[in-house]
């Protein structure tokens, strides 16, 4: 029974929303959301795999998922739009490409990450956080450059995707998509880590050179560590830029990546299931902040004072979520969990579930 | 020739701003081994503490003369800017520093107390960008067709004035010699009865009043100040300081003006879009950073096993 009850249990879940999300009972804007957390799950893991198992400093994650969008919107517009010319593909193949296309964005967004990867074998942490500022900079440069894709004025069109596998099966096809690769993502990571090759990543976390010494062939794992974790953010990417329908390259910029640092270390360092929560933490936290009725209530003692002075709500947000932050390093530095799953803090858990 | 000349001009003072931020992050970062990533909105505060002096002083009540403001508004705006540096040490660094906390998680709040100060002004302040009065009347000189503002000489000379300075701190006086112990063995300094406090504080004293420097000078130059003008500088100052090796007084000068003529050779090369500024500035950095691990004056660091 423990065996399955986890799976048995996200598979309920998935059922119901995708049944309330086909007969409208749930509204779009929440649907978004649910998406947003998808995708922000997928980032915070994919990031913890280098920031928490492996105890090096990225702060450039959004560069892969820059990629990820990019080709992923390229190749869908190409099979499905009218864009760049006629559609390849027959609508009705949608369904099958679609995964196929994602995969494709997120595998050559881990090709990116060898500019990282390669660096790493010989740079300490502070030089390798500056080459993944530097990549994440040249990502979005380089896009910024690249007329065919619209520059900097952005590159839209992937809704037709959408909307041919609407004309498949009329059913919340994203939302299918975006559950589906979030359960892929966290089985690969839950994978990955706990098995011979990646418990490799951990040891180097801990001591690089005994790691060395003991036989882990260190440049190798430090290469697929970094690849996967570029080619999940890849998925990732691909996902969002067909949810919105449009991208842009300053959307992956900096912020972007600072969001996906904030959800990694609000979870605690190297915990999944804490990145997990605080991906779904964090998100749900800035869609509440975003409404302006309940800025205006929690700062009416000081627009009472100030009269003139009028906050609006989505700069607000901003100053609340690094003190939050800020606060959380100061009185609990090691995140919600810190670096132990959901079953060590609740060992009464196990009895429940076992997640492999 | 020139044009040549004249490009170099314009990649000096470039490269001053850089070098002036660089100096500051590299400071920091030597003693307490801490990339203080909010120098970057530190600069953008200084830069708006300076419009705030010079409207106060320029106004009715005072009417000072636009020189003299200037002459009153450096040495003020230098004052308050380092004020902010040490608050945010203060509430956020120090705590932090006293609990022994992980490197990583002092880079994080560092980073968050950026935005902090970022939307906090923009919330204050609104969104409107305010335009910086002019302190000094312009004079202009050509030689042929090379154009020098008295400005350019103005920001160039304070830059390597603040390098000659520091140079001579770190290498020639007590409090100097106590900040390079410090970073050499952070343990055995207090038992030799100095005092590693004291020293941090005015370690961000001066890297934040050099800020406020480089923020007065900025916006006399780019009179424009927007909320997020300190954002893309400060990365980009934190680069020039790696590049340089950073931790290192000399390295970061170098680093600031590396990068400040490398972005203004891409954008003066004819044939080239000023749009590959970026794109050109980076890839030679990675380039840089491939060849040699540890910048250019970076000394490389031995682990022992």
């Amino acid at each position: 029974m423990q065996r399955y009850s986890l799976n048995v249990l996200m598979a309920a879940i998935a059922v119901v929303l995708l049944v309330l999300a086909q007969y409208r009972i749930i509204d779009g804007y929440i649907q978004a959301t649910l998406m947003y957390v998808g995708i922000n799950i997928i980032m915070s893991t994919s990031l913890n795999l280098v920031n928490g198992n492996m105890g090096e400093f990225t702060c450039g994650h959004a560069a892969y998922m820059c990629v990820g969008a990019y080709i992923s919107s390229v190749l869908s517009v190409f099979c499905f739009g009218n864009k760049l010319g006629a559609p390849l593909l027959p609508a009705d193949m949608a369904v099958v490409v679609f995964p196929i296309i994602i995969l494709i964005g997120g595998f050559l967004a881990s090709l990116v990450a060898i500019l990282v990867a390669v660096p790493s074998f010989k740079t300490r942490d502070d030089y390798l956080a500056i080459i993944t500022i530097a990549v994440n900079y040249i990502v979005i440069s380089a896009i910024e450059n690249m007329d065919f894709v619209g520059g900097s004025r952005g590159f839209q069109g992937m809704k037709d995707t959408v909307w041919a596998m609407k004309g498949t099966l009329n059913a919340p096809w994203m939302l299918f998509w975006v559950m589906l690769f979030t359960a892929f993502n966290v089985w690969v990571i839950r994978r990955f880590i706990t098995s011979t090759f990646g418990k490799g990543v951990n040891a180097i976390c801990q001591d690089e050179v005994a790691a060395e010494i003991m036989s882990v062939n260190t440049n190798k794992i430090k290469t697929v560590n970094f690849m996967l974790s570029a080619g999940l953010a890849g998925c990732a990417g691909g996902l969002f830029a067909h949810i919105v329908g449009y991208v842009n390259p300053q959307s992956f910029n900096i912020l972007k990546s600072t969001e996906a640092m904030v959800m990694v270390y609000l979870g605690g360092m190297g915990s999944l299931s804490g990145a997990v929560i605080s991906a779904v933490v964090f998100t749900f936290l800035m869609e509440v902040l975003r409404s302006q009725p309940l800025m205006d209530f929690l700062l009416a003692p000081a627009t009472f004072v100030f009269p003139d002075w009028e906050p609006s709500a989505g700069v607000i947000k901003w100053i609340i979520i690094p003190l939050l932050l800020v606060l959380i390093m100061q009185f609990r530095p090691e995140g919600i969990l810190g670096n132990r799953e959901l079953s060590d803090v609740f060992p009464k858990l196990k009895k429940f579930y076992t997640f492999k | 020739m020139d044009f040549l000349i004249q490009n170099i001009l314009n990649a000096l003072q470039w490269g001053s701003f850089y070098a002036l931020i660089a100096l500051g992050y590299t400071l920091v970062y030597g003693v307490l081994r801490l990339i203080n990533f909010a120098h970057g909105d530190i600069f953008m505060v200084g830069a708006y503490i300076a419009f705030g002096i010079s409207g106060v002083l320029l106004g009715p009540s005072i009417g000072l003369s636009p020189l003299w403001t200037f002459v009153v508004a450096v040495p003020l705006t230098m004052a308050l800017t380092a004020c902010v540096g040490v608050t945010l040490e203060r509430i956020a660094y120090r705590p932090l520093r006293r609990k022994g906390a992980h490197r990583l998680y002092v880079v994080i709040t560092a980073l968050m107390c950026g935005f902090i100060l970022e939307y906090s002004n923009l919330a204050v302040l609104g969104a409107e960008r305010l335009k910086f009065p002019e302190l000094i009347q312009k004079s202009i000189w050509h030689m042929g067709d090379v154009t020098i503002t008295n400005l350019k000489v103005i920001v160039i000379v304070a830059a390597i004035a603040v390098f000659v300075l520091l140079n001579f701190i770190v290498t020639k006086t007590k409090i100097g010699m106590a900040m390079r112990g410090i970073s050499y063995d952070k343990f055995a300094i207090p038992l030799m009865g100095i005092p590693i406090d004291f020293i941090i504080v005015f370690t961000f004293v001066l890297g934040s009043a050099f800020a406020g420097l480089a923020g007065l000078l900025y916006a006399m130059s780019y009179p424009i100040l927007e909320p997020f003008m300190g954002m893309l500088i400060g990365w980009k100052a934190f680069i020039a300081a790696v590049v340089g090796g950073i931790g290192d007084i000399k390295g970061a000068f170098v680093g600031g003006f590396l990068l400040g003529f490398i972005e203004v050779g891409v954008v003066a090369m004819p044939g080239l879009e000023s749009t590959y500024r970026d794109l050109f500035a980076f890839s030679i950095l990675l380039i840089i950073l491939w060849v040699k691990p540890t910048g250019l004056f970076g000394m490389p660091q031995s682990t022992k096993i």
